[in-house]
């Protein structure tokens, strides 16, 4: 590989493409988390989790928004392949995360009598976006294969990923509140940590017999050295935070962050798996990324804005996470 | 099932849909300003209140055009493919501009808008609704510099089939781009100013005297009594800006068949196509030929000139009337509106009535006004580089029959919601203006306007 700019400005593009996905399933993932443990919340505690998540919400979501963005105009190619074929869950997505995205700001603006219904609008939205998301990641994986065993290893993909958000929710929730509502989200986390880790592991083990160029790159020596940490590293942690619902909430609220940051590493460490599985291709077996990117003279002019740009909105967001930091209290407009 | 049309008609359900809350935001964002600064000088609590009533409104459509905006920019994926594959280089960069510059910008400082209030000092308050309003512009800066390129594409060449910038000053500031620029944010100040006067308008009728209530309505109806007359002039320069670019679309805007001089303004008419003749024709002699040339002999394009090559001419006729028509009407009630609060200090009822529908008004005229510029177009995506046709992607027609039905019945649902919680909003706050008086309005008739007006 030679390391001129039409080789390295699509890498680097990958690259960026990767981390937007990563920010959104971690920050949109404790959103959509919310929205599904909205079924097994009571009234008052919807309307104190809606308040943990409500100055950031808008943020979150438009990391889906860069991804995307950035598959359509760095890889064009990859980007009209891959949402043709996934013409039907990319529309159920979509579904999803409208009644999401509306149910959460009506919820606050109807007349008493009606907030309930928005409330179920709310996380259905939440259900529907995460499944979607999850089918869409496993059906991608196998290579877009839409096949019979393609959709039953989306839908298992699914489960698993909706899993997980509800785990990263319940994770967010401990670290915004307190008392009643925080115990019981530590309830909540544990259950959904063991769906978490078994719908994990059989995606981790069903992958590479499901394809076999990814049992290529994980299972020759020595690369199975180089990548053994990730699994191992996935475990330990896994172990770890099981353990701590057990020891929390702590005293004082210590360490009540812990549980979202090891997920976060866990959802990290997931996430470069996956990302190795596919290099370099963008569309699996089919096109890399190389193949599908944009010209080269276009790529520089966006990555100008993007090495400007996204320093300040790492800053900025971090501003308005701080100024919203602390435990949940009740969001009002004045 | 053909997969083409049903498409077109999906993505024009999706971005009629998107449209009407960008139209909102961006001028409502300076409107909340615009209470923040009166607020930060004068201290009054009642501008306060008229910021608190309205940042929902602001939020609520907010929310509605991310939903609607995200739908949008998968649909070209799933649905256009052809689109980003040929002038994805030229499109690419500026929509990751919008979103890297704009978008984030609102969403981020938004929560801080919404919530921050009582967080925050007032001044980074402030600053958060600067940067939000600012945030909404740059965005529709950016769409628009896209859209107008693919009216008026410029500054590339194409290589093997795709387009390749060469020129990116010239991309963005293409030849239709700041008309198109000043028409559309012109269009979202007209779209509020007249939602914030018919809300007010129904809180008046409702018994509302209170000070918030008059300042949201006197901040409406004002700016719109001002913005409507240069919104006029604007457009026509536009319409002068389309004759010289994209002639054919002037052409059929006017429903003229034949070029020539002396050509009519027509004012109704119903477009036969196929017999290429208007019936039921109601003109005025001369009238396009001094409107677009300014001399009675002026030569005006016909459809004669554009066989096969020119946009269906019966909407782009129609929507082009409704949005002129629409204009008019805010002219009369807008200015009316104006004299009635400055001379007589109060509302006519059946004026405060005719005000309440015309709320919606913007919303009127901006979607006709689209559909004649975006139909007008046809049948070019990009106008000489793309057909329309050329760049559906190969999905069955029964997946976009089906995808359609969905959206339309979830889009009227969410607007039925919207308008509800709109007038909900209305209702609740004169309920609250007439239990919670301000300081120097106590107790005041009914009838009368609020002290100090």
């Amino acid at each position: 590989m030679s390391y001129d700019w039409p080789t390295l400005l699509p890498l680097i593009f990958a690259g960026l493409m990767g981390l937007a996905i990563l920010i959104y399933v971690i920050l949109d993932g404790f959103d959509l988390g919310i929205g599904i443990l909205f079924s097994v919340a009571e009234d008052a505690e919807q309307d104190t989790m809606i308040a943990a998540i409500g100055p950031f919400w808008d943020a979150n979501e438009t990391w889906l928004v860069l991804a995307v963005g950035l598959l359509l105009v760095a890889f064009p190619l990859a980007h009209g392949i891959i949402l043709t074929a996934l013409y039907i869950p990319v529309f159920v997505l979509l579904i999803g995360l409208i009644l999401r995205g509306v149910a959460f700001d009506f919820r606050a603006k109807v007349p008493a009598g009606r907030k309930h219904r928005w409330n179920r609008i709310f996380f259905l939205g939440s259900i529907i976006a995460s499944l979607a998301q999850g089918y869409m990641l496993g059906v991608y994986v196998l290579g877009l294969d839409v096949g019979l065993g393609g959709m039953a290893f989306g839908a298992l993909v699914a489960l698993c990923l909706s899993a997980a958000y509800a785990a990263m929710g319940a994770a967010w929730v401990i670290y915004k509140t307190e008392g009643a509502l925080q115990k019981k989200a530590v309830l909540w986390l544990r259950t959904a940590l063991v769906l978490t880790a078994l719908g994990m592991a059989a995606v981790s083990l069903a992958t590479p017999f499901a394809s076999p160029r990814i049992f290529d790159k994980w299972f020759i020596w020595p690369e199975m050295l180089y990548l053994s940490p990730l699994p191992i590293l996935s475990a330990i942690l896994f172990l770890w935070l099981w353990r701590q619902t057990f020891h929390l909430p702590k005293p004082d609220d210590r360490h009540s962050l812990t549980p979202f940051l090891t997920l976060a590493a866990i959802f990290t460490l997931g996430f470069a798996g996956l990302a190795w599985s596919f290099y370099p291709f963008v569309v699996p077996d089919r096109l890399t990324i190389w193949q599908a990117a944009s010209a080269p003279e276009s790529l520089a002019i966006i990555l100008v804005g993007t090495v400007v740009v996204l320093p300040v909105i790492i800053f900025y967001s971090f501003y308005a996470y701080r100024v919203f930091g602390g435990k949940a209290t009740d969001l009002t407009y004045d | 099932m053909d997969p083409l049309i049903l498409s077109r008609i999906q993505f024009g359900a999706n971005i009629s849909f998107h449209i009407l809350f960008p139209t909102i935001t961006i001028a409502l964002g300076w409107v909340l300003l615009f209470f923040k600064l009166r607020y930060n000088a004068t201290g009054d609590s009642a501008w306060m209140r008229a910021y608190f009533t309205w940042v929902k409104v602001f939020a609520l459509s907010f929310a509605m055009g991310v939903v609607s905006g995200v739908t949008m920019s998968f649909q070209f994926g799933t649905n256009w493919p052809g689109y980003m594959e040929k002038v994805g280089n030229i499109a690419g960069p500026l929509l990751a501009y919008e979103i890297l510059t704009a978008f984030f910008l609102e969403a981020a400082f938004l929560g801080i808008m919404l919530f921050g209030f009582r967080r925050v000092s007032n001044r980074v308050h402030t600053m958060a609704t600067v940067l939000v309003a600012g945030g909404t512009t740059l965005s529709a800066f950016w769409i628009i510099a896209l859209n107008s390129w693919m009216q008026t594409p410029a500054g590339f060449e194409m290589r093997d089939g795709v387009a390749h910038a060469v020129d990116w000053w010239a991309i963005v500031f293409n030849p239709s781009m700041p008309y198109r620029l000043v028409h559309m944010l012109l269009a979202s100040g007209l779209t509020v100013s007249f939602l914030i006067a018919g809300l007010s308008a129904l809180r008046y009728l409702q018994g509302d005297r209170s000070e918030s209530m008059w300042k949201a309505l006197r901040t409406g109806v004002f700016t719109a009594a001002i913005l409507i007359p240069i919104q006029i002039f604007a457009g026509d320069q536009h319409g002068l800006n389309t004759l010289e670019h994209q002639p054919q679309k002037v052409a059929a805007m006017e429903a003229n068949w034949n070029t020539g001089p002396n050509v009519p303004l027509i004012l109704f008419a119903i477009p036969d196509e196929a017999a290429k003749e208007n019936k039921f024709e109601l003109a005025i002699p001369d009238g396009a030929s001094l409107i677009l040339r300014h001399s009675a002999s002026g030569v005006v394009p016909g459809l004669n000139d554009y066989p096969g090559n020119h946009p269906p001419v019966f909407p782009v006729f129609w929507g082009f009337r409704i949005m002129v028509g629409t204009g008019l009407l805010m002219l009369a009630v807008s200015w009316s509106a104006a004299f009635f609060l400055k001379r007589r200090h109060g509302l006519p009822k059946p004026l405060a009535m005719l005000m309440v529908p015309m709320a919606l008004s913007g919303w009127l005229a901006t979607l006709a006004g689209w559909y004649t510029t975006e139909i007008g177009r046809q049948p070019w995506l990009v106008t000489g580089v793309l057909k329309t046709a050329d760049a559906v992607g190969p999905i069955a027609g029964s997946h976009v029959a089906l995808t359609l039905a969905v959206y339309l019945i979830l889009y009227a649902l969410l607007l039925i919601a919207y308008l509800g919680v709109l007038v909900h909003l209305a209702l609740k706050a004169a309920k609250d203006g007439d239990t919670s008086p301000l300081p120097g309005v106590l107790n005041a008739p009914m009838s009368q306007p609020a002290a100090g007006e």
